[in-house]
């Protein structure tokens, strides 16, 4: 088609459209400009959601990102008994029968620190969950630790006085000079103390490991560094005023006895001046240093091996442990395996949790199908007065529901009173209808059944009457009319109201601990449990993971049969 | 065929089934009360009979019988068992004449298809019973509680002097308990109950104004990666309340040790702020939902006429469309309000002993000692969601109406 010529006059935007495109009012190209528009739209939708995305990501989200970390997070061990864990490496778990007198050696040390910043008792624990008894282990075993030293530091002060004053020990560690210092040393032994203890911040050390020392006496300096680090600055102490832990001493006679000791204090106090330690170095100290024996005799329990096996299966930083408990296996050295039969109560309360969620979900159906039928067939004036009913409960708080059947369901309840009263039952044997299965049951339906029957009602009201009229008028009796034709298209309200159903129920925690007892409790009264009482809190977290998976996917599939854009509320 | 006007009333052998069971059936109550179960459903099933007899037959005045049955019921009744006596006795005598006459004279039929069978008519009335049932089941436990916080004794069961209606039994003891008002309470309740009032505003605040923003901006067309950023939102809903309590359990911990140490401040204060930010995030998806679902029917004509007329945006949204989507603001903030009020999960898990709020105090008060002020204080939060329930309602009949206005 062509276009008369004086359009060019009138319309620009057209005439120009022939050589680069339509040109919006102000001259640039329409694409161009609708471009930016959008873009500007799109920034500003994104502005006004931007504070409230950033507000649940950092006190929702994160938090929930948090438990899931905390439930593989295991590096309190590694934290706590480094060298340990690492020489544990070079054990293959059996044989030989004990791990070898090193890391005997590195436990003795890893374990005086912990004791002196009082951090073994949560590592105790934190075993405990595995085996039975460490926890009392490593408290009993943290009470004798020094005996050992403290003899050691008698013979010392035997032999010169200088021993007992601080000044004599860190004369004997601390570098004489720029090139005599180990800063490496240090910043190892500076980050053990930071495992240990959290954040240290920067602290003024006034401390320097020296290099030629730490050839003569490497396991004395590195603990001697360790134990400055923490004088200085947890308890911000002059570190050459102070004597050291009564490890140093057992350390300094260790190094003593190894066989390049005589060379290297030689090349030492050929540079330095007269130090106690030369006077030692000439007696022979012939102190039996065996750390097996030693641990062996503060408490039996470290000759056992499968003491030593728990403590190398869970020395890793990053475990599966936890989700192994939650499902009543656990780590071993050869992999998972089950728990004894006495520690397998998770998985029949995963079991019971769905169970008796699949009960009230389907005594919600029951219950609610009648009554939303009602509802949807009533006319609308009558129906929204019985809609109140329903929505009354729903509005009333929880714990009041719940109070309201700890009264109706108590052995002196309204109930049983009343069947007293009429006779039914005889006041020496009245229903046990609380703190068990049936209690959970009967006031969870009773909550959970306005969330049944909402969705129910809003499905069947868009079922048109004339599809079941049409069926009779075909020769359908009532119950094959209902069962062929009505009830096909009220299942999609039943399936909305089941998995909403469900997914609240198998969270529950407050009502079943009220009315549920011993026997009528969900997994999430285990995971408070955990949280608040036996403080195992990798478990509680794992537990939390593993249910939260469970409903998300219900949600998925929720999503996928209803949509979550249909969740209407009231 | 069936007939379609019934004149002819029921005979009595016809109808004697329901009577003998109705009377005999009350009779059986009232019979096992007084320890002769089978003979008060004997003497009550016949002489449900026989007054029927009596009334059909020889009186052959309905109205005359209806009061001469209440009268003699409730008579009966008082002699019987003073004025609650009479009282039912009135009211049971009322349903047995209405029950003679409406199976008598068919009107039962009245309301129903003319051409239902009997069968039919039948499992009507069955279905009826069981949906009343039903209900029953669900308000009687509310209701029950409300009566029995009047109680005069430490009880959670009726009195004898509650069933006889002596005024002795009954006594605001417990209403005192809660308001701190007898000698022998701690104030722990009125100290929750400020605590909750405290709590449950402030959050609901966080949640709406952050909410609404979001709500509008979720309700462009344009909006990028909707779907994503909806379902983050309303997480906080969908996550079972434990895990959101397991989290943030670890979560704040930490987060308020960090405020005490490295900002330094007040140990109460850090408690309400990580009690009010986790109330105030699992308020939020129903702001949302409530919020979008207002925005679905707001015409958006309306700020583009403001916008033609020179109002900049701000002035567009508290003039224009504040005003339009504010019921549903208003009831997300009372969903929000009560998520808050109502929460005791997430409170339990990471306030003090110095946040415990009224659902907090009342758990403890289930589980641990169970004092009948829990009754008191469910029928204050009974008749509050009430109140709720109505403003709703109210609100959701003004929402649309103003949409009806808007021409869209």
């Amino acid at each position: 088609m062509r276009t008369p010529v004086f359009f060019d006059d009138r319309y620009p935007m057209i005439a120009t459209a022939k050589h680069n495109g339509i040109l919006a009012a102000d001259g640039t190209p329409l694409k161009r400009s609708l471009a930016r528009a959008l873009r500007r739209e799109k920034l500003r939708a994104l502005i006004l959601v931007m504070p409230l995305l950033i507000f649940v990501l950092l006190t929702f989200i994160t938090p929930i990102a948090n438990m899931l970390l905390r439930s593989i997070d295991n590096t309190i061990v590694g934290d706590t008994i480094l060298y340990t864990v690492s020489d544990l490496n070079d054990w293959n778990g059996s044989d030989p029968p004990l791990p070898p007198e090193n890391v005997f050696r590195s436990l003795y040390f890893d374990l005086f620190i912990a004791v002196e910043t009082k951090r073994h008792t949560r590592l105790g624990s934190r075993l405990n969950y595995e085996q039975t008894g460490i926890s009392s282990l490593f408290r009993r075993s943290g009470r004798k630790l020094d005996d050992i030293g403290k003899e050691i530091e008698k013979t010392l002060i035997a032999s010169d006085a200088r021993w007992t004053d601080g000044q004599t020990w860190f004369d004997l560690f601390a570098a004489r000079n720029e090139g005599d210092a180990d800063p490496e040393l240090f910043d190892r032994q500076f980050l053990r103390i930071q495992r240990l203890q959290g954040e240290l911040g920067n602290i003024d050390i006034d401390f320097m490991p020296s290099k030629s020392i730490a050839k003569a006496l490497p396991l004395a300096t590195r603990e001697y560094t360790a134990w400055a680090i923490h004088t200085a600055s947890i308890e911000g102490e002059d570190i050459a005023q102070t004597r050291p832990w009564e490890s140093i001493p057992v350390a300094l006679i260790y190094d003593m006895q190894q066989p390049d000791f005589a060379i290297e204090i030689k090349n030492w106090l050929s540079q330095s001046s007269p130090h106690p330690i030369e006077k030692l170095s000439t007696e022979s100290i012939d102190y039996p240093l065996d750390f097996t024996d030693i641990l062996r005799k503060i408490h039996k329990d470290w000759g056992d091996i499968e003491v030593w096996q728990t403590i190398k299966v869970h020395s890793n930083d990053y475990t599966s442990g936890y989700f192994l408990n939650a499902v009543d296996m656990r780590k071993s050295l050869d992999g998972p395996t089950i728990q004894p039969e006495n520690k397998r109560i998770l998985i029949t309360l995963f079991i019971r949790t769905v169970q008796m969620s699949l009960i009230i979900t389907l005594a919600c159906i029951l219950l609610g199908y009648p009554v939303a039928w009602l509802m949807a067939n009533l006319p609308m004036r009558t129906a929204n007065l019985l809609i109140i009913l329903v929505l009354l409960p729903f509005w009333t708080s929880l714990l009041v529901r719940t109070s309201a059947w700890k009264v109706m369901l108590q052995q002196q309840g309204v109930i049983n009173e009343t069947l007293v009263w009429l006779g039914v039952v005889a006041t020496d044997n009245r229903l046990e209808i609380i703190n068990n299965q049936i209690g959970t049951i009967v006031a969870m339906t009773h909550i959970l059944l306005p969330f049944m029957i909402l969705p129910m009602y809003s499905v069947m009201q868009t079922i048109s009457p004339s599809y079941v009229r049409a069926a009779k008028s075909l020769g359908a009796n009532d119950w094959t009319a209902f069962l062929r034709v009505y009830f096909p298209q009220s299942i999609p309200g039943i399936g909305a109201g089941s998995i909403l159903v469900f997914i609240l129920s198998i969270g529950y925690y407050i009502t079943p601990e009220i009315v549920g007892g011993t026997d009528g409790v969900f997994i999430s009264n285990r995971i408070a449990y955990h949280i608040s009482r036996s403080l195992n809190w990798g478990l509680a977290a794992a537990l939390g993971t593993i249910l939260l998976m469970v409903v998300l996917v219900l949600y998925w599939t929720y999503d996928r049969i209803v949509g979550i854009d249909n969740v209407k509320l009231g | 065929m069936m007939q379609i006007t019934t004149a002819s009333p029921n005979s009595l052998i016809k109808i004697s089934p329901i009577l003998l069971l109705f009377g005999g059936g009350s009779g059986l109550v009232i019979g096992n009360v007084h320890d002769a179960g089978i003979v008060g459903m004997a003497i009550s099933a016949a002489s449900q009979l026989s007054l029927a007899f009596v009334y059909f037959h020889l009186l052959k005045n309905e109205r005359l019988a209806g009061w001469i049955n209440r009268l003699g019921f409730g008579v009966f009744g008082l002699i019987l068992a003073g004025i609650p006596g009479g009282i039912l006795g009135f009211i049971w005598g009322h349903l047995s004449v209405w029950i003679m006459y409406w199976t008598r004279n068919r009107r039962y039929r009245e309301r129903l298809l003319p051409y239902l069978t009997t069968g039919q008519v039948l499992w009507h009335y069955a279905f009826r019973c069981l949906c009343a049932l039903i209900f029953i089941f669900l308000i009687a436990p509310i209701l029950v509680v409300m009566p029995l916080s009047f109680n005069a004794e430490d009880f959670f069961t009726f009195t004898d002097k509650m069933l006889r209606f002596d005024p002795d039994g009954y006594s605001l003891k417990h209403y005192m308990d809660f308001l701190g008002l007898r000698e022998d309470s701690n104030g722990e309740w009125l100290r929750s109950l400020w605590n909750s009032l405290i709590i449950a505003p402030i959050a609901t605040l966080i949640s709406v104004s952050l909410g609404t923003l979001a709500a509008i901006g979720l309700s462009q067309s344009n909006m990028p990666a909707k779907r994503t950023i909806t379902a983050i939102l309303i997480s906080p809903m969908i996550v079972p309340l434990i895990i959101s309590a397991t989290g943030m359990f670890f979560f704040y911990s930490a987060l308020g040790n960090w405020m005490e140490q490295s900002i330094g401040m007040n140990k109460d204060l850090v408690g309400y702020i990580k009690v009010i930010l986790a109330h105030a995030v699992l308020g939020i998806p129903f702001v949302i939902i409530t919020v979008t679902a207002t925005l679905v029917g707001f015409d958006r004509s309306l700020t583009r006429a403001a916008a033609n007329m020179g109002a900049n945006p701000i002035t567009t949204f508290f003039r224009i469309q504040m005003p339009l989507i504010l019921p549903g603001v208003i009831s997300g903030g009372l969903f929000a309000f009560i998520t808050s009020f109502d929460e005791v999960v997430v409170v339990l898990f990471i306030g003090s002993a110095s946040q415990k709020t009224l659902p907090w105090q009342m758990f403890l008060g289930l589980r641990e000692q169970i004092s009948p002020t829990i009754l008191a204080v469910a029928t204050i939060l009974v008749a509050l969601s009430i109140a709720l329930l109505t403003t709703l309602e109210l609100l959701r009949r003004r929402s649309e109406r103003l949409r009806g206005m808007s021409p869209a």
